[in-house]
C-alpha cells in the first residue's frame, strides 16, 4: 500500500523479506544497510531476541533517489522466520507493496522453503492479497555451501510462477542489490498502473 | 472501507500539521507525531526534529498492529489508546479512525490528564480531516505516476 505525499513530495513503499528461519532476510538487510551511503538510509532496527533471531521485525528505510520530482523511500522489512510466530509476520504483512522469498539453499532446509512458501500465501490471502497479482521475487540463499540443491530443481518447487529470481550468498552480498532492484522496480511499475 | 492506495494531499496534510501543533502546544507536549498506520510519518511537530521519527513512526506502527492483534485475541474491538511511562519521558499513542496513529512524547512539564484531554479533542479533529481525504480517494485524481518511463526507473539504480 504505497503512501504518496503530495505535500512532502515523497512516495513510500513497504517490502518485505519473507522466508523459513535462518535462510539470511536479516543478512540481507544488514548487508543493503552496510553498502549503503548515509544519507540514503535511516537507522537498521532489529527487534532481535538476545541471540539474535528475529523476535518481531527488522526496519530499514532506504531513500533511492528521485522520480519526476518525487522522493522515493522504501521500507524493508523482515520477518521472524519460526513457525510458531505466525501471527507477528501476519502484521508485517500488512500494507505490503512488494515481497522478497528468501529460500535457503541447503538440501536440509527444503521442508522448510516450502512450509514458508505456503505459509505466505495463506496469509497474504488471509489479509486479501494475492501473491501472484503482487511484485514478488525469489532468491536462492547460501550459494556459497557445500549441500546445495540445483537451482532448477529449486525454481521447479519454489517459483512455479515462474517470477525473476536471484541467486544469493547474503553474507558476501552475491545477488543482494540485484533482488532489491528488481523487487523496487516491479513496484515502481505497479505505480504507473495507478496502484 | 480503506483505499487500496493511500494518498495524502496538501490541503489535508496542512489541516493534519496544525491540528498537531495545536495539540503539542495545548497539552505541553515535548513533540507529537501523526503516523499511518503502516508506519509512514505524515505531520511532526515540537522538538521532532531531535527525533529519529522514521524508526518511531515504524515502531509505533508495530507497536500498534501488536496491540491491535492481542486485542482481536481477546476478541476486543481494539485498543484506542495506550501509555508508557519513563523515568523522563512518556508517551501516549492513540488510534483514530482506524487509519491513523497519533502519538505524544511528554515530561514532566506536563501531565497525563492533560495530554489525554487535548488528545480527545485533536482525535475529533482528526477525523473529520481523514473522512475528508477518504472522499478525495473516491474521486480519481491524476495519477502523477502514469507517465513514468522504464528509463526512469532505470535511472533511480544507476550508481
Ligand atoms: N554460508 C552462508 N551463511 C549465510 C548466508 N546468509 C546468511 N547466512 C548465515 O545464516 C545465519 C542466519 O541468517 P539470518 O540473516 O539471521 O537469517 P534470518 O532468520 O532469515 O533472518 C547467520 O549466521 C548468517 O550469517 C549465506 O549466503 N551463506
Ligand atoms: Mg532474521
Amino acid at each position: 500500500m504505497s503512501f504518496i505525499n503530495y505535500s512532502s513530495r515523497e512516495i513510500n513503499c513497504k517490502l518485505v523479506y519473507y522466508g523459513p528461519g535462518l535462510c539470511g532476510k536479516t543478512t540481507n538487510l544488514q548487508y543493503i544497510y552496510n553498502k549503503t551511503k548515509p544519507d540514503a538510509k535511516g537507522k537498521m532496527i532489529s527487534l532481535a531476541t538476545e541471540t539474535e533471531r528475529t523476535l518481531f521485525f527488522d526496519f530499514l528505510p532506504l531513500s533511492l533517489g528521485e522520480i519526476r520530482g518525487f522522493k522515493t523511500r522504501f521500507h524493508l522489512y523482515t520477518v521472524p522466520g519460526q513457525v510458531f510466530y505466525d501471527a507477528s509476520r501476519k502484521l508485517i504483512l500488512k500494507g505490503v507493496d512488494g515481497v522478497c522469498f528468501v529460500a535457503d539453499s541447503q538440501m536440509e532446509r527444503m521442508e522448510a522453503n516450502i512450509e514458508s512458501l505456503e505459509n505466505l500465501r495463506d496469509n497474504l490471502t488471509e489479509q486479501g492479497y494475492d501473491l501472484d497479482k503482487l511484485p514478488y521475487v525469489v532468491q536462492y540463499n547460501k550459494r556459497d555451501l557445500p549441500s546445495v540443491v540445483p537451482v532448477e530443481e529449486l525454481s521447479e518447487v519454489l517459483n512455479s510462477t515462474r517470477v525473476p529470481e536471484f541467486e544469493g550468498v547474503a553474507t558476501t552480498g552475491v545477488g543482494v542489490f540485484d533482488t532489491l532492484k528488481a523487487l523496487a522496480k516491479q513496484v515502481l511499475t505497479e505505480l504507473r498502473k495507478g496502484g | 472501507m480503506l483505499t487500496p492506495l493511500l494518498v495524502m494531499y496538501e490541503d489535508e496534510v496542512r489541516r493534519i500539521q496544525s491540528v498537531a501543533d495545536r495539540l503539542q502546544q495545548d497539552s505541553r507536549s515535548r513533540a507529537v507525531l501523526v503516523v499511518d498506520k503502516n508506519g509512514q510519518l505524515i505531520a511532526a511537530s515540537g522538538s521532532a526534529a531531535e527525533l529519529d521519527t522514521t524508526s518511531l513512526s515504524s515502531l509505533v506502527a508495530g507497536n500498534v498492529a501488536a496491540t491491535g492483534g492481542i486485542a482481536k485475541l481477546m476478541e476486543e474491538d481494539e485498543f484506542t489508546g495506550q501509555f508508557h511511562e519513563g523515568k523522563d519521558a512518556s508517551v501516549h499513542i492513540s488510534l483514530i479512525g482506524r487509519r491513523v496513529i497519533l502519538v505524544a512524547l511528554f515530561d514532566k512539564n506536563t501531565t497525563l490528564g492533560l495530554v489525554k484531554l487535548r488528545v480527545k479533542k485533536a482525535n475529533v479533529e482528526l477525523e473529520a480531516i481523514l473522512e475528508d481525504v477518504a472522499k478525495k480517494a473516491e474521486t480519481p485524481q491524476q495519477n502523477v505516476f502514469a507517465e513514468i518511463t522504464d528509463a526512469d526507473i532505470d535511472n533511480l539504480f544507476n550508481d
